[in-house]
């Protein structure tokens, strides 16, 4: 029986590929990928918190970091890219100024959240998915967030809330907007 | 004198205020010269009734809530401090019904301890089974976990001791514990209540599974969605080790155990074990087929124990107080308790740890208080979404593995969500599909494109009445083709929820009662 096991990687990384790549992110960005290569570069099976540290620092994972990533882990491109479009919590874009996310799971369905829902694309001018013209404001929609007792529940700009009500929700973004 | 004062910091108590209202229990306290000591405990569990503040009153914790920042001058006022009465006062905490009538074992410390205190988790037998554990044989402690009948608690149900047996056995110069906290599935929070408030625990219990099998390193892969778990598991690895608890000799013995909490991504599919262990490789959660088991090919190509963290967190009970004593609850081949979680449209809703046997009737009814809507019950999902829907005639099954498969239900992990007669099961059906097609890793035809054609089939059924026989023939055929086409749960179990709405209700596709087993 063939008996799968981690293949040997004999490639090099890549010096001049990856400060190609580095130079053509803003250094802001460029030193964000830099600070969390160092720190995960030698740890085993790190690409995940790799990403993590960058879009935890930047909001988002620059599209021109792939190459650099890639390198530095002994990955192809298509492989980085892969990870980081596979995964919903990762992306390459700016996040909004504000991010609402509810909860589209059955325990949040059975407490009014898809009536939520549309108060909230009433309120803040976008559909799930979303995000405004301006920028200001994104919907998402995430599958629990492990407050199934009292929902619904929804995160808005990294903050809990349960037991929401369309009113609660409602005043809730208005005073985002007034911040 | 300094009066006692816990606040819950468990993040279903954070989201509804707990720490406006600490803040304001410090402020009144303050302007009133009153001394006190605040303690940050875990939630007890009663989520109607968070946050809910407890006062020391002669030894005894008494409860009030659920508190707003608003009512707390007033409770002041009222001579709380003192357990004096007040519209929110609830009497003495361990002797409300919900919590007396429960059966707390693995659950038994959580929201009485400050969760990062090693000295209250020390004090309330922590780490004894550790100790127990470094003076037996690897062999040992396989056995202890075998007799005391434990089966993981993700919802599979396979016995823990096997699973152990085998990696114990297996030889390579590195083995793993893993722990998969990717709790996705909606109406549980169980996991994420041990993580955030009693996450020694689920130390001691990795701890406990290094020794039996020979592994020094650990894992535990959290949910991106849970970000105050990761935080707290966080640094009580950093507590652990730094007090001998974990590292290179534990407690003096010589023996090594290390661990590294990952963070998810927000994959559904990460939940299943191979995906899980892709996915904490670096890449991206894709299903391995089975053969070969983690447990002799699992992380890095190593031998490798994956539990969920109810199952290593019963562990520590079992080397402390011994298998005989947790396997003296339960019934049939289903062994010890489970902590089940009442969600969704409930009016009490929260954790509820029982042996298994009780019924699904006894937890909603006499724990949940019915629906929260007052609205008459009409489905149950028990497990998670991709088990199957019950009707209200199934909930005297008793909650045991076998007896609910036998009713075509799952346990899963043991989340009860309730629906009342508002639901429109169709479209619950359709969002099981809907919910599939996002969340599918790709690997399977069934699962990747079956669940959007699903979604489309139910959709036709819905809008034209005329056609839903015929389409219903067609659903069912479709959900033949998941069930017994895709390599994991994802795609394998989505027909559940499915299938048991259709059989259950099909008055909602616009099928008549009397035609819907035809297919």
């Amino acid at each position: 029986m063939i008996q799968p096991s981690v293949p040997e990687d004999n490639r090099r990384p890549d010096p001049v590929r990856r400060r190609n790549a580095l130079n053509s992110m803003t250094t802001r960005e460029a030193q964000a990928v830099e600070a969390a290569l160092t720190r995960f570069q030698d740890e085993q099976g790190a690409l995940l918190p790799l990403l993590h540290a960058v879009q935890d620092t930047l909001g988002y994972i620059p599209k021109n970091a792939t190459s650099t990533i890639a390198s530095a882990f002994n990955l192809s491109r298509a492989e980085v890219h892969g990870v980081i479009t596979y995964y919903h919590h990762f992306r390459q874009t700016e996040p909004a100024q504000h991010k609402l996310a509810i909860c589209q799971a059955e325990a949040c369905q059975a407490r009014g959240c898809r009536s939520l829902t549309e108060k909230a694309e009433a309120a803040v001018g976008c559909g799930l998915g979303q995000h405004t013209d301006d920028n200001r404001w994104e919907l998402e929609a995430v599958y629990c967030l492990g407050l199934c007792a009292s929902g619904p529940a929804v995160e808005l700009d990294g903050k809990l809330y349960a037991r929401i009500t369309p009113e609660r929700l409602e005043s809730l973004i208005r005073k985002k907007e007034l911040s | 004198m300094s009066v006692k004062i816990f606040v819950p910091r468990d993040s279903a108590a954070l989201a509804v205020g707990a720490d406006e209202v600490a803040e304001a229990i410090v402020q009144q306290a303050a302007s009133r010269g009153q001394a006190i000591e605040l303690v940050r405990n875990g939630s007890r569990g009663m989520f109607w009734l968070e946050p809910m503040v407890e006062v020391v009153v002669g030894g005894e914790r008494v409860a009030y809530g659920p508190v707003t920042p608003e009512d707390v001058a007033n409770l002041f006022d009222a001579g709380f401090l003192a357990g004096k009465p007040h519209a929110l006062a609830l009497g003495p905490t361990e002797a409300l019904p919900y919590l007396k009538n429960q059966e707390r074992l693995t659950f038994a410390r959580v929201g009485i301890t400050d969760p990062l205190s090693l000295e209250d988790y020390q004090a309330h037998e922590g780490f004894a089974g550790l100790r127990a554990a470094l003076s037996l044989s690897g062999a040992d402690i396989v056995q202890q976990v075998l007799d005391s009948g434990l089966r993981g608690r993700g919802g599979a149900g396979f016995p823990a001791g096997i699973k152990w047996k085998t990696v114990m056995q297996a030889s390579a110069d590195q083995k793993y514990i893993v722990v998969n906290a990717d709790e996705g599935d909606s109406g549980t929070f169980a996991d994420r209540m041990v993580m955030e408030d009693d996450p020694y625990m689920l130390i001691e219990g990795m701890a406990i599974a290094g020794l039996a099998v020979g592994a020094t390193r650990g894992y535990v892969y959290i949910r991106s969605e849970y970000p105050d778990a990761v935080s707290v598991m966080e640094e009580a690895v950093v507590r652990a080790t730094a007090a001998g608890f974990l590292g290179k000799n534990l407690l003096g013995s010589g023996k090594a155990f290390d661990i590294t909490i990952r963070k998810a991504a927000g994959s559904y599919v990460c939940g299943e074990e191979t995906a899980l262990l892709e996915s904490l490789e670096g890449k991206r959660g894709i299903v391995r087929a089975k053969p070969p088991l983690p447990a002799l090919v699992g992380l890095f190509g190593k031998p490798t124990v994956i539990n969920n963290v109810l199952t290593l967190a019963a562990v520590p009970y079992i080397l402390s107080r011994g298998p005989k004593a947790y396997a003296d609850f339960g019934m049939g081949r289903s062994r010890g308790t489970l902590p089940f979680q009442l969600a969704g449209n409930i009016r009490h809703g929260g954790l509820v740890e029982k042996a298994f046997g009780v019924t699904a009737r006894q937890l909603i009814e006499d724990f949940g208080g019915g629906t929260d809507s007052g609205r008459p019950l009409r489905a149950v999902q028990i497990g998670g979404p991709l088990c199957a829907y019950l009707p209200d005639a199934l909930l005297d099954t008793p909650m045991d593995y076998e007896a609910l498969a036998a009713k075509g239900g799952v346990l899963g992990h043991g989340g009860i969500v309730v629906f009342d007669d508002t639901v429109d099961m169709a479209e619950q059906a359709r969002y099981a599909m809907e919910f599939c097609a996002i969340e599918s890793c790709g690997k399977c035809t069934p699962c990747r494109i079956g669940s959007t054609r699903g979604m489309e089939v139910i959709e036709r059924m819905k809008a034209k009445p005329a056609e839903a026989a015929p389409q219903g023939v067609l659903l069912r055929d479709l959900c033949s083709t998941m069930l017994n086409g895709s390599l994991c749960a994802m795609g394998g179990m989505t027909p559940y929820p499915v299938l048991s709405a259709l059989d259950h209700f099909p008055e909602d596709f616009n099928l008549a009662a009397e035609t819907h087993k035809a297919a």
